[in-house]
């Protein structure tokens, strides 16, 4: 009667050792709409790719400012990402109003992932079915961390989560050792390019649909504020994006010549 | 002596009348938290270039009573900064237990985020103010010395009530009284920190600690002095105030049983 007897609930291991449910909330961030978050030595970024359920309505809003210092992307299911980032946010306040500091980021990742691996492990909880990649400063520089609804998280220096996810950890991988290096310009571009990869032949990044989120080290010394890029104001970074693929589609066309 | 623990240790009634025993509360709200039973006395402290000096005695009072004569009353938090403690020693003794583990939950995942001075006097002023709103306070006055997030010298109090209070040089208890004149004479607010070198800080400490000692009758010549720089914590204990001078107080009239 039942395909499979191991996926009713989010405790019971099947004879094969996994957990169903947990995979399955591993599935729905695959079903998200794809976000890449990447770092270099000053700066976190993290760009998302905006969906809207109908021709109609708004776009689906994929990053979300946590404090002035952090900020999430999201893939998956919008509602649990609400609930994580709230709760998120009021860490956050908690700790600038007792301490009067930012919250480090790695320890409020590890808070969520302990929270999400709870849900895996007590029974009558589901998992989070989100995936989130944290873009942060704190006093040992820029961090990325990615989330997943198993509890797992790890630091990262370039990820992607989402729907066709892979195309842009293939960009990312081949360009590691340019992120490092890269200005807080650049590392935007490169982020904006690799969310391009992932897009299906018919579509294109628009204002509409593409958020970018920028936090890092201004060249002050200071912290450079969680920055949101929506709408109008991403068209520069579309600019300076259509800058680099022109001069690089040139230098291709040189070393054909060359050859 | 008889059998009745009750009447130990207080005046016979047949001496002095019947004992007040409304003072015994054997039901009621519990109030022996709500003052302090054995205190230290002042803490002071100055900013200098490039660090912090601050210095109290050693002695723990019962009452008048010169209770407790090794009481370390500077704690060290960590690297980041010093706690100077006056007023109820079992307060401070329990703030010191707080402080350690906040020290030890921030060393399991340090990853380059340490807590400054600055941080850790907002934390201890929001613990003394919510237990003041408890009407349960934690019977102190504090110094925080350290640095602040932008590696500045940092100094500021905490009281009893949460108040917190924040200037180039503080003292605490009698020696807001007797120090910070003395204080304000050698660091008058036109000459910047950057003026005032460390030799210079610890022997004007040395001072206040000496006047309080011929001045306040809770105070001792016993004392410990801590040097926060950005080479770290130096902290001396069991020093003792040295060249005292009592000929002035031939000059003293006008208390105990003197009759002229």
């Amino acid at each position: 009667m039942f395909r499979n007897n191991y996926d009713n609930d989010a405790v019971t291991f099947s004879p094969q050792g996994r957990i169903f449910q947990v995979e399955y909330a591993q599935e729905a961030v695959k079903q998200g709409s794809v976000v890449v978050g990447l770092v270099n030595k000053t700066h976190a970024v993290l760009v998302g790719l905006k969906r809207n359920a109908e021709e109609l309505s708004s776009y689906q809003k994929k990053i979300i400012e946590v404090d002035s210092h952090m900020g999430v992307a999201i893939a998956g299911l919008a509602s649990d990402a609400r609930v994580l980032s709230n709760y998120m946010k009021q860490q956050c306040l908690g700790s600038r109003m007792t301490y009067g500091r930012p919250l480090p980021v790695n320890r409020i990742v590890s808070q969520i992932a302990d929270r999400a691996q709870t849900n895996t492990q007590q029974y009558g909880k589901r998992p989070y079915g989100v995936g989130l990649l944290v873009a942060g400063m704190d006093e040992a520089g820029p961090h990325l961390f990615e989330f997943q609804p198993s509890g797992m998280t790890q630091e990262m220096l370039a990820c992607a989560i989402g729907a066709r996810s892979q195309m842009a950890r293939t960009y990312l991988e081949r360009n590691l050792d340019k992120l490092e290096e890269s200005s807080r310009d650049e590392l935007i571009t490169h982020g904006l390019r690799a969310l391009k990869e992932t897009l299906s032949q018919d579509k294109e990044l628009t204002v509409d649909n593409t958020s970018v989120g920028v936090v890092g080290l201004a060249d002050s010394g200071k912290v450079e504020s969680f920055k949101l890029y929506e709408g109008q104001q991403l068209l520069p970074l579309f600019e300076a994006l259509d800058k680099s693929d022109a001069s690089e589609t040139k230098d291709e066309e040189t070393m054909e010549v060359d050859s | 002596m008889n059998h009745f623990p009750g009447t130990w240790g207080r005046p016979r009634d047949d001496v002095y009348g019947p004992y007040d025993s409304s003072y015994l509360q054997t039901t009621g709200p519990k109030t022996h938290t709500q003052s302090p039973a054995v205190t230290g006395t002042s803490v002071i402290a100055v900013k200098f270039k490039g660090g912090v000096a601050i210095a109290a005695d050693n002695l723990a009072s019962y009452g008048s009573l010169a209770r407790f004569t090794d009481v370390k009353r500077l704690r060290k938090f960590g690297d980041a900064a010093v706690i100077g403690f006056s007023g109820d020693v079992s307060d401070m003794q329990y703030i010191d237990r707080l402080l350690e583990s906040i020290d030890i939950r921030e060393n399991y995942s340090a990853h380059g985020n340490q807590l400054n001075a600055k941080n850790l006097h907002t934390y201890l002023s929001k613990v003394l103010y919510k237990r003041r709103s408890d009407f349960n306070p934690l019977w102190n006055h504090i110094l925080v010395a350290g640095f602040d997030s932008e590696k500045k010298p940092f100094l500021s109090s905490a009281d009893l009530l949460g108040t917190t209070f924040s200037a180039p040089h503080l003292a605490t208890g009698f020696g807001a009284h007797l120090a910070i004149p003395i204080l304000r004479r050698l660091f008058p607010e036109e000459r910047s920190i950057e003026e005032i070198s460390k030799e210079e800080a610890v022997s004007a400490l040395k001072d206040c600690l000496k006047v309080l000692w011929y001045r306040d009758a809770r105070s001792m010549d016993k004392y410990s002095l801590a040097l926060i720089t950005q080479d770290g914590i130096e902290v001396h204990e069991d020093q003792q105030i040295e060249a005292q001078n009592w000929a002035f107080a031939e000059s003293i009239k006008g208390y105990g049983a003197q009759t002229v």
